[in-house]
């Protein structure tokens, strides 16, 4: 239950972070808030030779608005901001709507004391909430190398289970959220999941934005390897959620098997379609 | 930067319930090992060590953060916080403390530092909480012995003034 030997290093920049990655390449990893890599180096599930510690560089523990070239105004969080300094943001209810009722949702109080939003991103987990609700507002990462940086969509990010299109040498540097504006159906969303106990990974977690009085973005995490998402007309919703679990079969674990999370989807997503258009109107 | 090699042992120095230490840490040792094993701090207990129990949260810089999930190393230059500050220098208990007690809201007493520093930062920041919320926050530690009620109840009075 004690982590292997490996190198500690702690930069002070982004160019020392990216300059550390590009010397030990696969064999580093980024530790930021450790909420999800260190229990797994206690566990010995996972070695690295260095642990490189951008918790203290500056420039990454940042929320800040950007103008996106694909998105328009986006909100973009660093590397190194918390889940609850981003939930304690002032503004976070107005212009993230939905990453407001999800966030209260990962882990609990403590770990999201030191847990990172990137880091939910860069760690991949399948069932996770904050690469669900990235992935549903057709959000972005931003990856920094040496050789610049790279932004790539939430959907060509994540390929599947812990897995990502992040290259050895970058650095998951933040990530960006389309703005929600003014009063619109776009606050029409909704949050929920089943897990063995509040706080736990979820088992089935759904999430759900109004696109327009008549249709509904619905995505789902922990039936395949990455989040799905699927925009339908909300007076079928529950005909086009059966079909699309069926499509989907979902995985087996420990935890549930691919029927009972078929049969979990089919009964959450619904409930959060039918919150999403209550929440709208 | 700040660079420790594998092999290499090196001082870590902190500010520990405000007085100034240090000691020697490879940079794989857990901050709960640091604090229990090379500044004698028992009072946090190390329970699942890997994050998932509570027992071992302490106070960064104010904030509630398991040390079984921090390296020794991170907490270099931080101030920490664990359950030896919470009592005066002669014994008497802090409020949160006597409502522990007075509430029955521990038994082994295992789990109980790691609650209380929680409760101690959660306090800080949102000073009249809920019944859920209390619940909410609780449900990052374990405690096999009390079934909760007495917690609850505990930390409600601690808010309540009392």
């Amino acid at each position: 239950m004690k982590p292997r030997p490996f190198d500690y290093i702690r930069p002070d920049t982004v160019e020392e972070a990216v300059t550390l990655l590009a010397e030990y390449g696969d064999d580093a990893r980024i530790l930021a808030g450790g909420q999800s890599l260190v229990p797994m180096l206690n566990l010995r599930l996972v070695e690295a030779d260095a642990l490189i510690d951008v918790s203290r560089v500056a420039a990454l523990d940042i929320i800040r608005e950007v103008d996106d070239k694909k998105l328009g105004e986006t909100i973009e969080i660093g590397a190194a901001v918390t889940q609850n300094k981003l939930l304690a943001w002032p503004q976070l209810s107005e212009k993230l709507p939905l990453v407001a009722a999800a966030l209260p949702h990962v882990g609990h109080f403590q770990t999201r004391n030191k847990g990172t939003v990137c880091g939910s991103i860069a760690h991949a987990d399948p069932s996770s909430e904050i690469p669900l609700t990235l992935a549903l507002v057709g959000g972005e990462v931003v990856l920094t190398s040496q050789g610049g940086t790279r932004v790539l969509a939430a959907k060509d990010f994540q390929k599947d289970m812990l897995t990502t299109a992040r290259a050895a040498d970058e650095l998951v540097a933040a990530v960006r959220f389309p703005i929600v504006k003014g009063g619109g159906i776009e606050r029409g969303v909704a949050f929920r999941e089943v897990a063995r106990r509040h706080g736990d990974f979820a088992i089935i977690a759904v999430a759900a934005m109004m696109e327009n009085k008549s249709t509904v973005r619905l995505g789902v995490g922990g039936m395949v390897g990455r989040p799905m998402v699927r925009r339908m007309a909300t007076d079928d919703a529950a005909h086009a959620i059966a079909a699309w679990a069926d499509e989907l079969e979902g995985y087996e674990d420990l935890h549930a098997s691919a029927a009972m999370r078929r049969d979990l989807f089919c009964n959450l997503a619904p409930l959060a379609v039918k919150e999403a258009i209550r929440c709208a109107a | 930067m700040r660079r420790v090699n594998r092999n290499e042992r090196v001082r870590v120095g902190l500010t520990l319930n405000g007085r100034k230490l240090s000691a020697q840490a490879e940079p794989r040792t857990l901050l709960c090992d640091f604090l229990r094993q090379a500044l004698g701090a028992t009072g946090t207990h190390v329970g699942c060590e890997h994050g998932v129990c509570g027992a071992c949260t302490v106070l960064i810089d104010g904030i509630a953060t398991r040390s079984c999930l921090t390296l020794a190393v991170q907490a270099e230059g931080r101030e920490v916080k664990t359950v030896e500050s919470l009592a005066g220098a002669d014994g008497t208990l802090n409020p949160l403390q006597q409502a522990f007690r007075d509430n029955h809201a521990l038994q082994c007493g295992f789990c109980t530092p790691g609650i209380l520093m929680s409760f101690t930062d959660y306090l800080a920041r949102h000073p009249h909480p809920s019944e859920s919320e209390i619940r909410d926050v609780l449900s990052g530690h374990l405690c096999r012995c009390t079934g909760y009620a007495g917690i609850v109840a505990a930390i409600k009075q601690a808010a309540r003034g009392e």
